[in-house]
């Protein structure tokens, strides 16, 4: 391992996303971005759907889109914890325009047939996708 | 006459033949299926193992916390089963061995309560259907099981508890032990029973910054849970139930063979008896010439 990185796993119910040693990292925390470096203090936290960001060993820098969930950091390991999580290089852009385009009408309508709460998740999922994909 | 009767067994040794080839060519796919099913089972290790030891620690810090998944009813009117079962049969014992455990649990229960059924998979849904007790269905979810209907199901379960529909929630699957063994489980989804400490090599001795707090990183965590035990139980139950497949068509292809081999010999004896049969006409044939050439 470099003495400036450490290990970053990203972890869904169905399978490990990304799993290898990373420089940096920042995470969509519910109270506003956490920043992670090596030697971080163990931490746990809950995550918003929103865009994590971490530069690899490469140096080469990547968004992955994750629906909520939470992160634990211990022994220089930090686990992200996610119902789903893609990389934003894997992200089909038209179809999550299509998403949001389709959550924010049903938001618009507004009358009782619709689930506002789901709605407003599937708006933020979509919105997270497309930044992560790095489009807009 | 003998010639048809030899028609008639060849007739059947291919019909068997057939029915062979079929059973065989099912246990091949089971085990194909089964060896995917249990590379996703093994997949989803990493994600259930972290959430329970850190739901075990959290349990540990935030032991006042107060959450309607985790309050024990006083009354308990409802208990409320979710029962996984294959769509398809074909599978020997699998889907009766699960319904049957459902039943003799509610029997068992001596509180004698309502019970209400969440089929997953349609022989469940068609046993509940006729017998009545259904609450819920999620049938057709094909051979790879995602965890976004695992989540629904969860959802599904969640909603009636907190509406006060149901007051206990059970699942039925079955545990995958080997190709030959599976056996049917019963776990309690609801109120939910964290970890305790112990069952994770006390870790919670970490001094753990929690942001924004242990209380309500474990609200946020409780629904996941409980997604992820529903999530974890159908990868068990379809690795079983191609396990079980597998047993059975491979037991079929066997039993073929057998009626196959009998049937040949009974063939082989009824064409040497017509053979037979024939070489005594020509025999008599022959002789009754000679005597009345004499």
């Amino acid at each position: 391992m470099a003495d400036n990185t450490f290990m970053l796993e990203i972890v869904t119910p169905e399978k490990i996303l990304f799993k290898d040693e990373v420089e940096f990292m920042v995470a969509p925390a519910v109270d506003g971005e956490i920043g992670v470096m090596r030697n971080h203090a163990p931490l746990v936290a809950a995550l918003k759907i929103g865009v994590l960001r971490y530069k690899d060993s490469k140096g080469s820098e990547k968004r992955v889109a994750v629906s909520g969930g939470f992160m634990e950091i211990i022994d220089n390991t930090g686990r992200i914890l996610a119902e789903t999580a893609e990389l934003g290089e894997h992200i089909d852009v038209l179809r999550a325009k299509a998403a949001r385009e389709r959550a924010e009408r049903r938001l618009a309508q507004r009358d009782e047939t619709i689930n506002a709460i789901r709605a407003e998740q599937a708006l933020k999922r979509a919105i997270a996708r497309i930044r992560a994909a790095g489009a807009e | 006459m003998a010639g048809a009767g030899i028609r008639e067994y060849k007739r059947r040794i291919r019909s068997v033949k057939n029915t062979q080839q079929i059973t065989k060519a099912m246990k091949m796919v089971s085990a194909a299926k089964l060896r995917r099913a249990q590379e996703a089972a093994e997949a989803s290790r990493p994600y259930t193992e972290t959430l329970q030891g850190t739901l075990a620690r959290l349990a540990g810090v935030a032991y006042d916390v107060k959450h309607p998944l985790l309050e024990k009813r006083e009354e308990v009117r409802k208990v409320g089963y979710v029962v996984i079962t294959a769509d398809r049969g074909l599978c020997g014992g699998y889907n009766s061995n699960l319904i049957r455990a459902t039943v003799t649990a509610v029997e068992e229960d001596e509180r004698n309560l309502e019970t209400g059924i969440v089929a997953v998979g349609r022989k469940a849904r068609d046993y509940y259907r006729k017998r009545g007790g259904l609450d819920a269905e999620f049938v057709n979810l094909g051979d790879k099981i995602s965890y976004a209907d695992a989540r629904e199901i969860g959802q599904f379960i969640m909603n009636s508890y907190e509406n006060e529909e149901v007051d206990e929630v059970y699942v039925v699957y079955a545990k995958f032990i080997n190709v030959l063994r599976q056996v049917p489980t019963i776990v309690k989804l609801l109120p939910i029973e964290t970890p305790t400490a112990e069952q994770t090599e006390g870790q919670h001795l970490i001094d753990y910054i929690y942001e924004p707090s242990a209380e309500e990183i474990l609200l946020t965590l409780l629904p996941r849970y409980v997604g992820s035990l529903i999530y974890n139980a159908m990868l068990e139950g379809k690795a079983s139930e191609h396990g079980a497949r597998m047993t059975a068509m491979g037991n079929a292809t066997d039993n073929a063979g057998e009626i196959i081999e009998s049937l040949t010999l009974a063939m082989n004896k009824a064409r040497q008896a017509a053979i037979t049969d024939e070489i005594l006409d020509i025999v008599g044939g022959a002789e009754a010439l000679n005597k009345g050439g004499k």
